[in-house]
Parts: structure tokens; sequence; C-alpha cells
């Protein structure tokens, strides 16, 4: 059996990668999702660094929640995100000089992702650091996962590949419309549709008979 | 050193490379705030504004990182610099139309958290603009921002009066309506390149 705590953390881990996804459900975070999803690596990368970011900041806004006044708090978690961002920034650039010139002045953008402000805000400054962690890893790592898929689709029908592999005979021309600006768009609009049919179908069946009773 | 003519850099930052439209910066307020076309011009206002001061801000201290060798700093030091203008702009618009202070609510203060801002002063400093050209190139930045948002509004506006499907209303009709948008914008390439 696993005890209530263990339970209670799970749950703040999977929250984050569906139930309330960053990306399609929140809608928060949406400037990096658009801007750097022009291929998968890159896509990847980001949702990495703010996978790392998020979880840190969550860690250490909750270990202070205590000691910081509550006037301040906004700017206090802007800085502690801040100092995070140059961290990663700074890691990025050492392990892969292409990666930061693919995603440019987007790492230090991070700091203005209002999911990772969000999270410490509605979650962090409330919880203990255990639950924060977790809670900061599912909304990570769900926004990767949104990452991807947006990356995904649009390097492959922009490219044609995928992570640099190529996936069509030599036939296949490319959407250019997918790598560029509006295809980010596109793209996403398409997803949060296919998002809300899903969720749609899903409260269907969870209420055959509301039609009937009402 | 950039040599860029002043007009080429505000055609650049407004129409060409639109934050908005092109950068995908400040994508928030750009959902957020465009359903009425009053509110999205009086947003687009403050956002300028802040553009301004933060870019006039964000010359000064990068010339003085670069002076004490820390510019490691510069991005923390940018940061607290936009979030003490956006404090200054609420006490400012709270004291003058309350009204509008009301509607623009929660989004008044995430103009802190408004990527083009930080975005404009990252960009001015790795283009190494002047400061002249900083001023240009966050006016232009504004009044591009400010565009798109009006632009965003209208067709919001009309879209009320239309029959949407309800698996499209909401976000998704605004991203692909953006969508188009960002491609009617692409007819600019080239215009002050």
């Amino acid at each position: 059996m696993a005890s209530p705590e263990t339970v209670a953390s799970t749950d703040e881990f999977i929250k984050g990668l569906w139930r309330e996804n960053p990306v399609f459900v929140q809608v928060l975070g949406m400037c990096p999702v658009l801007a750097v999803t022009n291929s998968g690596i890159n896509a990847l990368s980001m949702g990495l660094a703010t996978t790392f970011v998020i979880v840190l900041s969550n860690t250490l806004v909750s270990t202070l929640r205590n000691f910081i006044p509550k006037e301040v708090r906004i700017a206090t978690f802007i800085l502690i995100i801040a100092t995070f961002v140059t961290v990663v920034d700074y890691l990025i650039q050492a392990i892969s000089l292409e990666i930061h010139r693919a995603l440019g002045a987007f790492i230090s953008l991070i700091v203005v992702n209002c999911l990772i402000l969000g999270r410490a805000e509605a979650f962090a400054s409330k919880n203990g650091v255990g639950p924060s962690v977790m809670d900061g890893l599912g909304m990570g790592i769900g926004f990767t996962f949104a990452l991807l898929c947006l990356g995904g689709v649009r390097e492959i029908l922009g490219s044609g590949t995928l992570f640099g592999l190529a996936l069509f005979p030599a036939g296949f021309q490319p959407w250019v419309v997918m790598i560029l600006p509006s295809g980010g768009f596109f793209t996403l609009g398409i997803l949060l549709l296919v998002f809300n049919r899903i969720k749609l179908r899903q409260d269907e069946k969870a209420t055959p008979l509301r039609e009937v009773t009402s | 050193m950039s040599d860029e003519a002043l007009g080429t850099i505000f055609l650049n930052a407004c129409l060409v490379n639109n934050f908005v439209l092109a950068y995908f910066l400040g994508i928030c307020p750009f959902l957020g705030v465009s359903a009425k076309l009053e509110t999205a011009t009086r947003m687009g206002g403050a956002v300028c504004f802040v553009m301004l001061v933060s870019s006039v801000c964000a010359f000064g201290i990068n010339q003085l990182l670069i002076a004490i060798n820390a510019p490691y700093l510069q991005l923390i030091s940018y940061i607290v610099v936009i979030a003490s203008t956006v404090q200054l702009v609420e006490m400012f618009i709270k004291k003058i139309s309350p009204a509008l202070f009301r509607q623009l609510g929660i989004f008044l203060p995430l103009i802190t958290t408004n990527c083009a801002i930080l975005g404009l002063a990252l960009f001015q400093t790795n283009k190494g603009y002047d400061f002249l050209q900083c001023i240009v190139y966050a006016l232009g930045a504004g009044v591009g921002f400010t565009l798109a948002l009006v632009l965003m509004a209208g067709i919001r506006e009309k879209l009320e009066l239309a029959t949407v499907p309800q698996l499209v209303q909401g976000t998704a009709i605004t991203l692909i309506i953006a969508g188009i948008l960002s491609l009617s914008f692409m007819g600019f390439a080239g215009l002050g390149a």
C-alpha cells in the first residue's frame, strides 16, 4: 500500500502531464511554445531547460516561503527565476554552442514564461518542498511533451525530417509555411482543437444521461 | 556597433519582424486582452510606454555592466528595471483612470512578464544599437505590438457576430486567426531589408 503522502505527490506529478497540462489546458507560456518549435531538437532542449528552471525555482520558493514578505513576493520570485535562468543559459552554452545559437534570446526569455511564475505563486509558495518538486517536474514534463508535439508536427511537415532524420522519399515537397511563424499558430490551434475534442468526448462519456435527466 | 538607418530599424521592428506575429513575443496579452477594441488600444499604449522607458534604462544598465565587467547580471537587472517601470505605470493608471485600471485587470501587472519587453531589451543589446537607435527600435516594437493587438481585436469583435462551432470557440479560433494575420504580415518581408 502506498501511503497517502506518496499518492498525493504522484498526483501532483501526474496532473501536470495531462489534466492540467500547461500548454493545452492552461494555455500558459505561449511565447516559447510557438517560437522555438520549428524543429524537434529545439523543442526538446527548450522543454528540458524550462523543466530545470521550474523544478529548481519551485524548490527554492517553497523552501523560503515562510521568509518572503507577502508584499515583495512576486519580485522575489522573479529574481529567483532569473538567477536559475542565467545558470541554464551558461550551462547550455557550455554543452552545445549550436543549440544555444538556435534558441538565441529565447533561453533568457524563460524568465518571463508565465508558467514558471504561475507555479511559484499558485503552488510552491503554499506547499512543502516535496510536493512542489513533484509539481514542478510534472508541469515541466507536460510542457516538454506539448513542445515536442508541436515541434514534431512542424518539423515533419515543414522540413520532412524528425530530429534531423529524413522521413520521406526525395520527392516530398516540404510545407514551408509550417516552419514559418504562421505555421506555429496554425499547428497550436489545430492541436488545441484535437485536445478539446478528446475532452468533450470524455465529458460526454462521463455524463451520458445529462440531457435526459435535466 | 550597428549602423542601420533609423527608418529601417523602425520599419523592421514594426512590420517586417513584428514582435507578436514574427517573434511570438507577448502572446499572452495578445490572446488575453484582444477581445475588445478599446481595451486593446489602451493596453498597446501602456506597453509602448513601458517599452520606451525600459529600453532607455536597459541601454544605461548595459553600459554600466560593460564598465564593471559583469555581463552575467544582465538578465537579473533588466527584469528588475522592467518590474519597477510596470509598477510605476500601474500607479499612474490607477490615479488617472480607475475604470481603465479595472478593465486591464490582471494583465497590467502581467506586463512585467510580457516577453516582448524583456525581448526588446535583450535584442537591442545583442544588436549593439546606440542610444538613438534603441529609442527608435523601442518605438517601432511598441507600435508594432499595438498594431497587432488592435487588428486582432477588430477581427474578434466581428467574430462575435458570426456563428463559430462550439469545438473551435475560444483559444483555438483565435490562434488560427493569428496564423492568418501572421501570414499576411509575411508580405512585408523584404520591405526594409
